[in-house]
Formats: C-alpha cells, sequence, structure tokens
C-alpha cells in the first residue's frame, strides 16, 4: 500500500496532479460495528445464493462455506422490499436480520452512534453509506443539526464532471507579498501534537493531507523529524507554553499558526497530565519526563492588540515567506477579536467552537465555556464585512464539524475553509469513549503515546482510511454545488440564502427563487461573491 | 504568603456498587476457548477485577467499564456485547437525569472535577441552565494563573446588609453605623433537605462539613438536639414565626437566623431586629409570581438576606405554567436593581442547583450565593429513587452512614465545585466572585445570541413550544 500511495501522491512534498486513490481499508478489529446485524443460522447448506444477489457485499464466500455476513454493509430494514432480500430469498431460512443493540450505548447527541459508523463506512470505502444510516447531521437538536440546505426543487444536478468542480481554496487573501498558499478542498487538520496522539497518527494525517493538498498540524508539543519530509503540509503551532517551538521548526512551513485558546477549554490553556510525558515526549518538549506540563493562558507576553501585532511581525520575520494564522476561541466578542487579528497582520483567523474536541478538559468548560461555532461563523463573517475587510480575511472554522455537510453549511453561514480533528479520530476508528486522558490513553492506539497501544495503529492503514474519508467528503461537497448550480466552493461563502433553519419561520420559495436568479446571473458571467 | 482556604478532600469510596451507565453482556454458547481470549488483553484489566454483588445483585463491571468496546469488537465467538443499563436510566427524573447524578458521585468519591476527552456530547442547548454560556476573555485580559494557585483567585461573598452611601452627622464626621456583615469563604451553604432517609448520622456529616469549610448550614429548629450544639456558630436556625418567641438562647447563640415568609413577616422584622440586635435575619422567600414585589418590600423593611427558594427541580409556579428558577432570580435581582437597592441586600438562591455550573451561572444572574440540598445527598450516594417520599427504605441506607465519611464525601463534591467555580471564572478573567454578581454581559443567552446572528439569517423563530426544546 505504501508504494502505490507514493506513486499516487508523487514526490514527497510536492502538490500531486490527480486524485489519490480510495482502496477498501476495512477496520482494523474483527467484528466491525454497523447498524444492523446479520447472523447466518446452522441451516445455511452454503449455496451461496446470498453472495450472487447482495449488492452491498454483505456475503462472500470463504472457501466452500460461507463467510461470517460483514452486516455493518448491510441496510437492514431498507431492503425489505428488494428483490434481493437475502433474508427473504435464501432457501433455507438460514438468514436474519436485526437492528444492532449496541447502537444505545453507542456514541453521543453530536456524534449519534449512525455518524460514527457512517464515518467509519466513508474511511473504509471512500464512499457514503447506502441504506438509511444518517450520515449528514447529529441529534444535538440546535446549530448545524437544524440547518438544512434548501436545494432548488424539480432542478435536478449539473451533469458536469467532478473534475469541473472546484474545492480549491486559497488561505493568503491578503496582498501582503507573501506567497499564495492554495489546498484542495476547503478543509485542512486540526492541531494535536505529539504526546495527545501518537506518532503513527500523526505521520498518517500528514500523508493524508499531501495527498490531498492540504496541511496538518502539529499542534504544540514540538515537531518530529518523521514530519520533515512533509513539511510543505505541516502547520506548527505557537502556543502559550511554546513547547518545542524552534527557529527550525519555525522556519520549515509555509503556515505558522498562534493558538491563543481552544474551543473545548476556552481560556484555560492546556494540561499534559505528568504520565504522558514520557522520555521522548519530555525530549520533544525540551521538558523533564513525569513532570506534568502547563500551557498557561494567555500568552504571558501578549496583553494587548498592540503585543499581539508584536508576535505576529516576530513570526512573519523569522520565517519571510510563512502564512500566520491567529486560532482563537468563541467568546462574546470574538468579532472584535478577528478584526484585532487583521490588524495584527494575520492571513488566517481561524475560529475553535465551543463544542470542538480535545484530548483532555474539564466537562464544566466544554459545555459551557464560549458560544458554539455556528454562532461565531455569522457574527464574524458579518462584522469583518462591515469593516470592509472580508475579502482580505481567510475565515476558518471548527470545532464541531463532523460531516461533510457540515463542512458546507460552515462556508454557507460565512467560512472559507474549516478545520477538522475529531472526524479524523472517528476514521482511524475513535469510538468516543472519552478516556484519552486516563492511564496510558486510548485502549484504541490514536490518543496515546504509551509504546504497546500505539502499536496498534498501522500507519498505512490510518493514511488510507484518512485519504477515503475525505475522498467521500469531496463527492458530497460537488453534490452539493452541482445541486446548487455552482461550480467552485468559493460561490457557496455566505450564501445564508441556501440554508433553511428547521426553527425558523421562512418563506422556502423566495430562497429558492434567489439560488436560481443567482445561478443564472453567474453563469452569465457576473462576479463571483465571496471570492 | 498567608494561608489560602481550600477545601480537604480524601478519596471516599461509595458504600454500595454504583449503577453503571452500560453493561457487558458475554455468554458461554459459541465461546471458542481461545488460548489469547481478548478479556485477558483489556487494558483496564476490568475482568479481572470483576465480581459479582451479591447483595445488590450487581455485576461491578457496569463501573469499572470504560467503554472502548475491544473486547466486544475482538472477541473471534463474537460472545461479548454491551447494552444500555436500565436500572442506570431510571435514575432520578426528567430533571435530576442520571448523567447528573453520576457526575456527582464522582466528585464525591474524588473531590476531582470530572475531566475527559473528546468534545462535548450534548444537546446544543435545551431549558432551565442549559440555555446560557459562559464567556472567556480572549488575549487582551489578565492571566488565568489563579487556577493553578500561583495567584488568587477569591470566591469569598459577604453575608448582610450594606449602606446605600456614606451618612454624615451634622460636625461633618461620617456615622459608623455600617451593619453587621459576616464573610463565607465559597459562595455555598447546605440546606435543609427536601427529602432523603435521614438520621443524625446525616444532620452531623452536613454540621462537621459546613464547619470544616467555615460555611452554614440550614437547620430547622425541630430538628436541633444537643448534638449539634458544638458545631452553632456553623448552623442557621429555621424558624417559623411562631417559633421565634419560644426559641430565644438559640437565637441569640446563632450568628444568622432564616424566618419563613408569611404575612407578617415584613411587620415582625423590626420586632425581631430589635431584640436580637447582632443575629444577621434571613427570610425565606417561597418565589413565585409576586417575588420581585416582596423581595423589594423585604428590603426595605430591613432584612439582611433573602433566600429565594424554587421547588426541587427549580421550577416556580407562574400563571397557569411554571417559569425557572434562573430566570426569576435574574428577575427579582434586576428589580431590585432597578429600585436603586440591590447593594443593600444579600440574595441567596435554592432550588434545581444540581451542578458546579449552576452556581455560576445563578450568581450571573444575579445571585450572590446559593444554598445546596440534593446534590448533599447525592454526594451521601442518595440515588434519588425516591422511595423514602413513599415511606420505604432507602436502597443505599443513607440513614446508615458514618458521619466522617459522610462529611468527606460532602467536602470532597464542594471542593470540586470551587474548582470548577475558579476555571469558569479564570477563563473570564474575573478573580473576584463577587464581581461575577450580576454580570450578564459575561454571559450569552440562547435566545439572545440566536436573534443577533441567526435571527439575521433565517428570519424568525417559531415559539419555542413549537420547537420542542
Amino acid at each position: 500500500m505504501n508504494a502505490a500511495l507514493q506513486s499516487e501522491t508523487g514526490p514527497e512534498g510536492t502538490a500531486h496532479s490527480g486524485r489519490p486513490e480510495v482502496r477498501v481499508t476495512p477496520s482494523r478489529f474483527r467484528n466491525a460495528i454497523g447498524k444492523y446485524i446479520v447472523r447466518r443460522s446452522k441451516e445455511c447448506i452454503a449455496c451461496g445464493k446470498c453472495a450472487d444477489i447482495c449488492p452491498y457485499g454483505v456475503h462472500e464466500f470463504a472457501g466452500k462455506t460461507m463467510a461470517r455476513p460483514k452486516d455493518y454493509r448491510c441496510i437492514g430494514a431498507a431492503c425489505e422490499n428488494n428483490d434481493f432480500y437475502c433474508v427473504r430469498q435464501c432457501p433455507q431460512n438460514a438468514l436474519s436480520v436485526r437492528l444492532n443493540p449496541i447502537l444505545e450505548v453507542l456514541g453521543d447527541k453530536r456524534w449519534t452512534p449512525e455518524l460514527l459508523i457512517s464515518t467509519w463506512y466513508m474511511a473504509e470505502t471512500g464512499e457514503v453509506p447506502p441504506g438509511d444510516i444518517e450520515y449528514k447531521i447529529g441529534d444535538s437538536g440546535g446549530g448545524f443539526d437544524r440547518i438544512e440546505f434548501c436545494f432548488p426543487p424539480g432542478r435536478e444536478p449539473d451533469a458536469v464532471p467532478d473534475d469541473e468542480v472546484s474545492l480549491r481554496i486559497s488561505l493568503n487573501r491578503r496582498n501582503d507579498s507573501r506567497p499564495e498558499v492554495e489546498i484542495d478542498m476547503p478543509v485542512y487538520g486540526g492541531g494535536m501534537s505529539y504526546g495527545s496522539i501518537s506518532l503513527s497518527v500523526m505521520i498518517a494525517r500528514a500523508r493524508a493531507y499531501q495527498a490531498w493538498n492540504s496541511f496538518t498540524c502539529t499542534g504544540e508539543g514540538g515537531y518530529p523529524e518523521e514530519l520533515y519530509p512533509y513539511d510543505d503540509h505541516v502547520i506548527t503551532q505557537v502556543a502559550t507554553g511554546l513547547f518545542g517551538v524552534r527557529e527550525d521548526t519555525i522556519q520549515r512551513v509555509r503556515i505558522v499558526e498562534f493558538k491563543y485558546a481552544q474551543g473545548a477549554k476556552p481560556g484555560l490553556g492546556g494540561h499534559l497530565l505528568g504520565d504522558k510525558v514520557t522520555p521522548a515526549v519530555a525530549k520533544m518538549r525540551e521538558a523533564v519526563p513525569g513532570n506534568a506540563l502547563f500551557s498557561p493562558f494567555p500568552f504571558h507576553s501578549v496583553y494587548s492588540v498592540e503585543d499581539h501585532k508584536k508576535h505576529v511581525d516576530w513570526i512573519k520575520h523569522i520565517n519571510p515567506r510563512a502564512l500566520v494564522s491567529v486560532k482563537v476561541s468563541t467568546p462574546t466578542d470574538v468579532d472584535m477579536v478577528a478584526v484585532g487579528s487583521y490588524h495584527a497582520g494575520a492571513n488566517i483567523i481561524h475560529l475553535d467552537g465551543s463544542y470542538g474536541g480535545t484530548g483532555a478538559a474539564p466537562d464544566i468548560a466544554k459545555k459551557n465555556i464560549a458560544m458554539p461555532i455556528e454562532y461565531a461563523i455569522v457574527k464574524v463573517h458579518n462584522f469583518l464585512k462591515e469593516e470592509g475587510i472580508r475579502d482580505e480575511m481567510t475565515l476558518i472554522v471548527s470545532g464541531g464539524i463532523r460531516t461533510a455537510y457540515d463542512v458546507a453549511k460552515a462556508i454557507a453561514l460565512g467560512a472559507n475553509g474549516v478545520v477538522v480533528g475529531t472526524s479524523e479520530m472517528v476514521a482511524v476508528e475513535c469510538i468516543r469513549c472519552a478516556t484519552c486522558e486516563s492511564g496510558r490513553g486510548c485502549a484504541r492506539g490514536i490518543a496515546t503515546t504509551d509504546p504497546e497501544l500505539s502499536k496498534l495503529i498501522d500507519e498505512d492503514w490510518a493514511t488510507q482510511r484518512l485519504i477515503n474519508l475525505f475522498a467521500a467528503w469531496r463527492h458530497q461537497l460537488i453534490e452539493i454545488l452541482r445541486k446548487l448550480g455552482m461550480r467552485d466552493i468559493r460561490e457557496l461563502v455566505g450564501r445564508t440564502d441556501c440554508l433553511r433553519h428547521l426553527d425558523y419561520e421562512e418563506i422556502i420559495q423566495r430562497r429558492h427563487n434567489s439560488i436560481e436568479k443567482k445561478a443564472l446571473s453567474d453563469a452569465s458571467g457576473d462576479t463571483l461573491q465571496g471570492r | 504568603m498567608p494561608k489560602k482556604y481550600s477545601i480537604p478532600t480524601k478519596t471516599s469510596p461509595p458504600r454500595f456498587t454504583p449503577i453503571g451507565k452500560s453493561t457487558i453482556l458475554d455468554w458461554e454458547g459459541g465461546c471458542l476457548r481461545c488460548f489469547k481470549c481478548v478479556k485477558r488483553q483489556c487494558i483496564y484489566d476490568v475482568y479481572n477485577e470483576r465480581t459479582f454483588d451479591v447483595r445488590q445483585m450487581t455485576d461491578t463491571i457496569d463501573s469499572l467499564c470504560k467503554n472502548c468496546l475491544r473486547c466486544v469488537q475482538s472477541c473471534p465467538g463474537q460472545v461479548i456485547t454491551k447494552v444500555a443499563n436500565a436500572e442506570y436510566k431510571r435514575l432520578g427524573n426528567s430533571y435530576w437525569t442520571p448523567d447528573i447524578i453520576r457526575g456527582q458521585w464522582f466528585q464525591a468519591e474524588t473531590g476531582r472535577i470530572p475531566v475527559s476527552g473528546a468534545g462535548y456530547g450534548g444537546p446544543f442547548s435545551g431549558p432551565g441552565f442549559d440555555d446560557m454560556w459562559t464567556d472567556m476573555s480572549e488575549i487582551v485580559r489578565p492571566t488565568r494563573d489563579g487556577i493553578h494557585g500561583r495567584e488568587y483567585i477569591n470566591t469569598v461573598v459577604d453575608l448582610g446588609r450594606s449602606l446605600p452611601c456614606l451618612r454624615f452627622d451634622a460636625a461633618g464626621h461620617v456615622v459608623r453605623d455600617a451593619p453587621k456583615k459576616i464573610e463565607i469563604p465559597i459562595p455555598i451553604i447546605l440546606k435543609d433537605l427536601p427529602l432523603g432517609s435521614l438520621s443524625e448520622s446525616v444532620f452531623l456529616a452536613m454540621a462537621e462539613a459546613a464547619q470544616a469549610m467555615d460555611t452554614f448550614m440550614i437547620a430547622p429548629v425541630k430538628e436541633w438536639k444537643p448534638y449539634l450544639e458544638p458545631y452553632k456558630a456553623h448552623l442557621i436556625p429555621l424558624l417559623t414565626e411562631a417559633e421565634i418567641d419560644t426559641h430565644g438562647e438559640l437565637i441569640r447563640g446563632a450568628r444568622i437566623i432564616e424566618i419563613q415568609l408569611s404575612d407578617e413577616t415584613e411587620a415582625g422584622l423590626s420586632r425581631i431586629r430589635a431584640a436580637y440586635p447582632d443575629v444577621l435575619i434571613m427570610v425565606r422567600v417561597r418565589l413565585g409570581e409576586r417575588s420581585g414585589g416582596e423581595a423589594l418590600t423585604l428590603t426595605r423593611a430591613g432584612a439582611d438576606i433573602l433566600h429565594l427558594c424554587a421547588d426541587r427541580d427549580g421550577n416556580v409556579a407562574s400563571g397557569n405554567g411554571t417559569r425557572f428558577v434562573k430566570d426569576v432570580v435574574r428577575s427579582v435581582h434586576m428589580r431590585l436593581v432597578e429600585a436603586g437597592c440591590r447593594n443593600e441586600i444579600t440574595l441567596f438562591a435554592s432550588g434545581g442547583i444540581a451542578m458546579a455550573e449552576h452556581v455560576a451561572k445563578s450568581i450571573i444572574v444575579g445571585a450572590d450565593a446559593v444554598a445546596l440540598d440534593i446534590p448533599l445527598l447525592l454526594a451521601l450516594e442518595c440515588r434519588l429513587c425516591f422511595r423514602c417520599e413513599a415511606g420505604l427504605s432507602c436502597p443505599v441506607e443513607v440513614e446508615n452512614i458514618h458521619p466522617e465519611w459522610g462529611k468527606s464525601r460532602i467536602l470532597n463534591l464542594i471542593a470540586a465545585w470551587r474548582n470548577q467555580l475558579i476555571e469558569v471564572l479564570g477563563a473570564m478573567g474575573i478573580r473576584e466572585i463577587r464581581r461575577l454578581r450580576g454580570e450578564v454581559g459575561r454571559a450569552m443567552f440562547f435566545d439572545d445570541i440566536e436573534k443577533e446572528t441567526f435571527g439575521k439569517v433565517f428570519g424568525k423563530r417559531k415559539k419555542r413550544e413549537s420547537v420542542g426544546n
């Protein structure tokens, strides 16, 4: 797999031509979890009829007998009326299908069991799951989960090939003589430090984002040598603890991110428990093994926008080709913070909403402190427009972006692109048990530097799962644009007229008319909004 | 550096196996007797530590298992799965949810703040306290070093009246008639319990905890027995007006007394004040539709402290429906602000305060401090099955606790709550809980923020009833 990937992505560190290839990459575990359970009784005579008729690949031969059903591929109840419904067609009545009772203990309101299962499916196959699995929204009852696209009724999606629809966005919209940096999809990876995740996951992320010509981020925990081959697709973070920040690490990269705050624990800084400061982690962070490390809040050298500018200038001076991103969380005055960052010279303002992921944070902070990202997008996008600087800032948002639909909705609300983290973890089979911080760390080998547990993740496997997930997301984003009559993701920025909120009264027809009109005027050569 | 206030904590395990959220189902039929059984590979070793509690018929794995599902996903015979625990879902009621109960059990056992990985997994917003978020301060702000103890974040509140302004005598000297005030180091007092299988041990545990934290416990005079005598400096006797005349000595020995509100309270206040000049008078106001007016009258009549009580789920009767304690406290607070006398009086809120965040939110909407009841019972392992209300036996025998254990569990819970308050204050860059009172500018309310953002984009929000919030 490794060799194949290399040939797909071209020489290390360079932008590729063509898309990375999707390869079916099943679960690491023997028993993948699906929405349905398919059981085969002893009555089975291995006639193979089910394998012949099932279009989803649930049934396969294993030598002369039938293999255990791949029931996570089954579409369940939705299949009952099909000619190929195996349960009815089986001459021996040996098959049964039922809802998997484990759904009751899986996931939560934001990441429902169906979102977990559909994300695993996409990471395995690169496609959206068939059947009735909900892969677009969760069950939180607000924000993205109550917003939907209103596609013009009766309008067929445009019959343009995928490659003629552009998902490319520019991360430098300022005319500041710094390089143009473009990414091929409006998504890059959030900061996850060495120490909070295993090295193999870190490298897999770098490889997958390189393959999709985007970026991963080191988080605050140093820049492992193993990432050097991917320098051009790595963002390195300067956070308040300055762990592992050296002149050399700043100079390696094309984007440097200042982390002021994290959405999950805004205003609380970071805290790596002593247990997780292994000798390797300590070396990277230039600290003492076994000692807990605090990342304070805020930067003890920044108490004003002027101080903030001084910091940005400092990075720009050390690395003249780097873009500067400023990552902040979402207080009531997030709009002012964004404008302040513009005046400090940032290229990217990155808002991290309060429901974002973390390796460890007080529950009281995750639930209560700062606002959900959906509000912050609207607030900041509008304020930057009023200030006349929207076109110069790249607005990147994160903190609860779970699906391709969340990505599209965030952009339609006013973002240029998004940062994700948890969905990547789920792609490599995180189950959201929320015990990343306890003991030796993640039982599934993702969020841990424990030498034994981190062996549970194979770098090639994880790389391909992430590549597949983004392939599935790309299809969905392109399909959304086609249905709206758009050819470029940049047309979608701030197009709230394409959305509706299920808890709001509105005249849907009026929105459709405006989308139609917009599509027509774009086709006649008008300028694109939000470019 | 002077000694800082802290609440001592000590791990205090539960006496009964807690009810876990989900349970492992494993069976023998189909087991392949693998040489390397997945159960032996559990990284938390729960299969080895697992026991069966014969008395409660509980498998301890329910509370040991951390839900990583590795065994479920790896077992070649597929003879292990997990299912939700029906008994867990039955805990409490619609307000006191199983997750809230479990959270308080954890804090009472460990004294630690609940910390977890992954993002918040709950609903976007909700009724009651869940329709607001607290603020944080970005970039331009003081440090948060208070959280790690290198600086102070002060949680002291003052109980009693303040003067609206300085007064001068004919000669132009300041009249030094400032009313008496009492400081408590945390914005929490312990309230008389509305239910529970109560006993002397329970009262003793509470009184010892109140004393150890240097705060107060409200004790109805009918429960007042000689064994409480050593703790009287930290007790607030709760009396009806009729009981005042018969408990003179008790009142004189107290620093604060609480009076149940009746129609005569307003008139009676000056009489009580005259008879017991050194005692702070707290009046218990059962919140209702007229609470704002009542609070104003009592403030003007000279009460030192008002205790605004909602029912145990935080509800306040209003017309044909109910309002939530947070919203009623906010309007009482505003009524006093508008009348120009808010600073003259201390407000306590109680009812529906179930988690640490509710203390911060109650203070943001205008209370000075809160009085806790049911969380104290949860600290004592109560499962909120409400059997005691029907006269049935308590499944965790709250009445049989050892007072020392009970005290330690209550201290653990409140220590964890105080640390969470400090987290919230630290995030805002506020170093003084008294400055949080009424600071609604440092909070975001669901209705306001929806209007301010989505309102501009999506128009008019449907009425809340039709949304099913």
